[in-house]
């Protein structure tokens, strides 16, 4: 009796295979998941995922940054993050954006000053060229 | 030969800018291939949680979640909206950012407010233009965006909708279609649509999961995931569009070259013939009157 693991990320497929066992990093602590196990949903901690092989001694290891774990009764797929995650990480870098997006706002008026200036300049050098033809041709 | 040296001048110019257009045509054509490739390799994430999205919503009939319960009569709301860094990719921004300007006028005209998260430069400078109330951006993601990077600017949509400042979220992107054909679309994320319900039925005796800690974080955790995955996909299928678009928009350049090069030969070799021949008569008529 064998498991289906399917480990993926948002980027990429991880791990493929079958296992006799995988175990797990869980939030709540290791987890030993064997053929049959219940229906199971829970949050992962940052930590290496070790696959047994079926007929090898062998384990398989796969760094997971914590993600999101399913279980049913033959089937494991891990939800790997691709980055280690938590609440105020996730704050600072939502602020992070937030602040951007405010200067972004604010410098506004700069910016557009500036595009605004550049089509003057490109305008005046337009008319400048315009006049030396115009004193060319007439002399 | 003054005018025959100008045109040799331009032969050169136009020459020189072909290497160039060709160039870039084939560098398009290479990245294209790999970010389709990460576009494939995005797939299987989304649709397990979608499954499990799914499954729980069914198992759960009881408990729902802010992100799939509907909202109506929304009096503002979050748009995402994916372009490229870049130009020179034809119409693929312009096409994008048309579809939601005229999104938001219809929005306007309702009277909903509108937020815009703008991932990618020229999106994000169209948009700080137009005037719009961008609460997030990114840009400068380059050819392999991270799920890390999105994470900021789509948490602070989904924070937003949490608190019900906004009531429903879109993202807009250019889907791929094939090399040739990309479709600009504006898609909702939230709240999420449910998958039809045909096989409800079917599913009412399932099992359900056992949660830990509790249902209540793990869901959070997983819809989050889901959100961002959806976006990502979305800016990964746009980079794919950006680089097939570029690489078409080259090639008619370097078509466009080509066409330009061999008519400004004809007329160079046509000055040159009707100067010979005139050089000959002068030649002819000089020794006929010696």
């Amino acid at each position: 009796m064998t498991l289906r693991v399917d480990i993926v990320s948002a980027e990429q497929s991880l791990y493929s295979g079958t296992a006799e066992s995988v175990s797990v990093p869980g939030e709540m602590g290791e987890l030993g998941i064997y053929p049959r196990h219940t229906p199971l949903l829970t949050r992962l901690r940052p930590g290496s995922v070790r696959i047994k092989l079926p007929d090898e001694a062998e384990e398989e290891l796969i760094y997971v940054n914590g993600g999101i774990l399913e279980i049913q009764p033959f089937v494991v797929t891990i939800l790997s993050d691709t980055a280690i995650r938590g609440a105020d990480l996730d704050e600072a870098k939502a602020l992070e954006a937030k602040r951007a997006a405010e200067d972004a706002m604010k410098d506004r008026s700069s910016a557009m000053d500036y595009a605004r200036a550049q089509a003057e300049l490109a305008e005046a050098m337009a008319q400048l060229a315009a006049i030396q033809k115009l004193r060319k041709k007439h002399g | 030969m003054a005018a025959g040296k100008e045109i040799r001048n331009k032969i050169k110019s136009v020459e020189s800018t072909r290497k160039i257009t060709k160039a870039m045509e084939m560098v398009a054509a290479s990245k294209m291939r790999k970010a389709q490739e990460r576009m494939k390799a995005s797939r299987p994430y989304a649709e397990k949680i979608a499954n499990v999205a799914t499954h729980m919503a069914y198992a759960h009939p009881e408990y729902k979640h802010p992100f799939i319960l509907p909202r109506s009569n929304p009096k503002r709301v979050g748009v995402i909206a994916v372009t490229s860094d870049k130009g020179l990719c034809g119409g693929l921004n312009t096409n994008a950012l048309r579809l939601l300007v005229t999104q938001m006028k219809t929005w306007e005209a309702s009277g909903i407010r509108i937020d815009v998260t703008a991932l990618g430069n020229k999106g994000f400078g169209f948009l700080q233009r137009m005037g719009a109330n961008t609460v997030s951006h990114l840009v400068g993601m380059g050819d392999t965006p991270h799920m890390e990077q999105l994470i900021g600017p789509v948490k602070v949509m989904l924070d937003a909708y949490t608190e019900g400042r906004i009531d429903a979220l879109y993202l807009v992107y250019n889907r791929f279609l094939n090399t040739m054909k990309q479709e600009p679309q504006i898609k909702q994320l939230l709240p999420l649509e449910q998958a039809a319900g045909a096989d409800e039925d079917k599913l009412k005796h399932h099992w359900d999961y056992i949660y830990e800690p509790e249902a209540k974080v793990v869901v959070d955790g997983l819809l989050t995931r889901y959100i961002e995955s959806l976006v990502y996909q979305g800016v990964v299928e746009n980079i794919a569009c950006e680089q097939s678009a570029r690489m078409v928009a080259m090639k008619s350049a370097s078509d466009n070259a080509k066409n330009v090069i061999d008519e400004l030969k004809l007329i160079y070799n046509k000055t040159r013939q009707a100067a010979i021949t005139k050089e000959l008569s002068e030649i002819v008529a000089g020794a006929a009157a010696v």
